[in-house]
């Protein structure tokens, strides 16, 4: 693995409206790594994902992707330098059908998916294609989030919680689509609740409360250190 | 009643439905992309009406140029105010944006009173479109049945392009969520910058082709932008379709009405308005948020 940085966040503060949510995160995500951000509910993990996109307006220190300050560029040009986002609540366009969803993120950088590879990869969006993006279920619009910064050619992606209220057996193939991007050599961050998900997939743990990065757990340390991991998560 | 005074009371009402269509369609527009509700609408058209009588009188510029150009101008127009004045008031209550471009109205149409006084001016018909058809029950003249054409014409490619169109596509996604639109990496400043400039061009399309029709005079658009506001109510503000429908529909019921009630030809719309904000308040074609 390369040591090549794709994203450095140094004190990064962040807020909505009037509460103060991130205090100084520091981290740091490395070519080719998936990463994760763990943490119990409210600890800050979306709203530093929000910031690293530039949609929390309100946020200060410095964020460097691929080498450009981004803290005071609008969102737009932050996703141009080649990030693709997969929100929380996934934003699916109701008004948009599952084709249209696909197609709408301009590409990013060179070597995105094809809408014919996206297809082949995912038949059951295929099968929906010409349905208004908010029909389809719940792992079928997760799919579709994830198809669609495929297409745009990003090679560093930002997860928000991609299992959430998902079966077993869509969260199992959300898993074999994300080592698929991995062996793609894609960089990722992944935020997640689900550890056991989480610790098979990622290289690097970071561990958020109450706003700030407390911890960073290595792959090889995850047995060792389970029960401070329990301990982090309040399972 | 006369079959002849149904039929010319039926077109007279299909051309005020084809200018509240117009109108509507800009406002629906601007509305879903920027969240404002434009009452300067009615400005931008008689903008249109007035800029189109001066290219003839002081540019010697006729009305086929005219029907390209300026469209154009008030869209830039539209464009530069977004730019300085709109994008100031985003992240404000819709209360404020109804506050700028109602003040934005009163200075354009103030303006136009100033220098031009109220009086109407007159705009001949191009002599291309003079003249009309005898259709047996009723005479079609020709400026009248261009209207109708030219404004249908104008809503669905308008419509189209919103519909099935990438840029229209990129439209919508930004009309439902510009957040995460941006975080694409799609430019929504930008577009809702040319989303309002193409809302008002739209106004200023109807307000060329309201030229040799209506005298050209700075309150020709405060008259219209009432019912206008009516008829989107009645069709639920953000719908394209439902704009163009709703406007040409309740135009040829106000025709209608003006031929078995005469009295009620004004209030019609409004009463149609009561009524759907009673059973249906986000409008015919609306969706409840």
């Amino acid at each position: 693995m390369s040591d090549q940085r794709v994203l450095t966040v140094d004190n990064v503060t962040g807020h909505y409206g009037d509460s103060h949510i991130l205090h100084g995160v520091s981290m740091h995500v490395n070519e080719g790594e998936v990463v994760t951000i763990i943490g119990r509910n409210g600890a800050g993990k979306t709203t530093l994902l929000r910031a690293i996109m530039g949609i929390l307006t309100k946020r200060g220190g410095s964020i460097v992707v691929r080498g450009q300050e981004t803290i005071a560029l609008p969102p737009e040009r932050i996703a141009r330098l080649g990030i693709g986002y997969v929100p929380e609540e996934r934003g699916i366009y109701a008004t948009l059908d599952v084709t249209e969803n696909l197609m709408l993120p301009p590409r990013v950088a060179a070597g995105g998916m094809s809408l014919d590879d996206i297809y082949k990869l995912f038949p059951n969006l295929y099968e929906r294609r010409r349905s208004p993006g908010t029909r389809l279920s719940g792992g079928e619009q997760q799919m579709l989030a994830i198809a669609r910064v495929l297409r745009t050619g990003a090679k560093f992606l930002l997860l928000d919680e991609p299992t959430e209220g998902l079966a077993p057996v869509i969260v199992q193939q959300i898993g074999a689509t994300i080592e698929l991007m991995k062996r793609q050599g894609m960089t990722l961050i992944l935020v997640e609740q689900n550890f056991r998900f989480a610790s098979r997939l990622a290289d690097r743990h970071y561990v958020m409360e109450h706003g700030q990065i407390v911890d960073v757990i290595d792959r090889a340390q995850v047995q060792a250190r389970m029960d401070s991991i329990k301990s982090y998560l309040g399972i | 009643m006369s079959m002849q005074a149904l039929f010319g009371q039926l077109l007279v009402g299909l051309i005020n439905g084809s200018f509240y269509a117009m109108l509507s369609l800009g406002l629906a527009i601007i509305f879903g992309l920027l969240g404002i509700v434009n009452i300067a609408q009615g400005a931008f058209y008689m903008l249109g009406g007035f800029v189109t009588w001066m290219l003839l009188n002081y540019a010697g510029i006729g009305y086929f140029w005219s029907l390209l150009l300026v469209p154009i101008i008030v869209g830039l127009i539209g464009a530069a105010i977004e730019k300085t004045l709109l994008k100031r008031i985003y992240n404000l209550d819709h209360m404020y944006g109804l506050l700028l471009t109602f003040g934005i109205m009163m200075f354009i149409q103030g303006m136009f009173v100033h220098f031009f006084a109220t009086a109407g001016r007159p705009y001949t018909v191009p002599s291309a479109l003079t003249g009309g058809y005898n259709l047996g029950f009723m005479f079609l003249p020709k400026y009248r049945g261009w209207v109708v054409l030219a404004s249908l014409v104008l809503c669905l490619v308008t419509w189209y392009a919103i519909e099935k169109t990438s840029i229209g596509r990129t439209l919508r996604a930004a009309t439902e969520n510009p957040t995460l639109t941006r975080a694409f990496g799609v430019n929504v400043p930008a577009l809702m910058t040319i989303g309002f400039g193409i809302g008002v061009a739209l106004a200023g399309a109807a307000g060329v082709l309201a030229a040799p029709i209506y005298p050209v005079s700075p309150l020709m658009g405060a008259e219209l932008i009432i019912t206008v506001f009516a008829v989107v109510v009645v069709g639920g503000m953000g719908s394209i379709m439902g704009a163009i429908v709703t406007s040409l529909m309740l135009g040829l019921l106000e025709g209608l009405t003006k031929v078995v009630y005469p009295q009620g030809s004004n209030m019609v719309i409004f009463v149609i308005m009561l009524i759907v904000l009673l059973v249906r308040p986000a409008g015919l074609f609306g969706r409840e948020r």
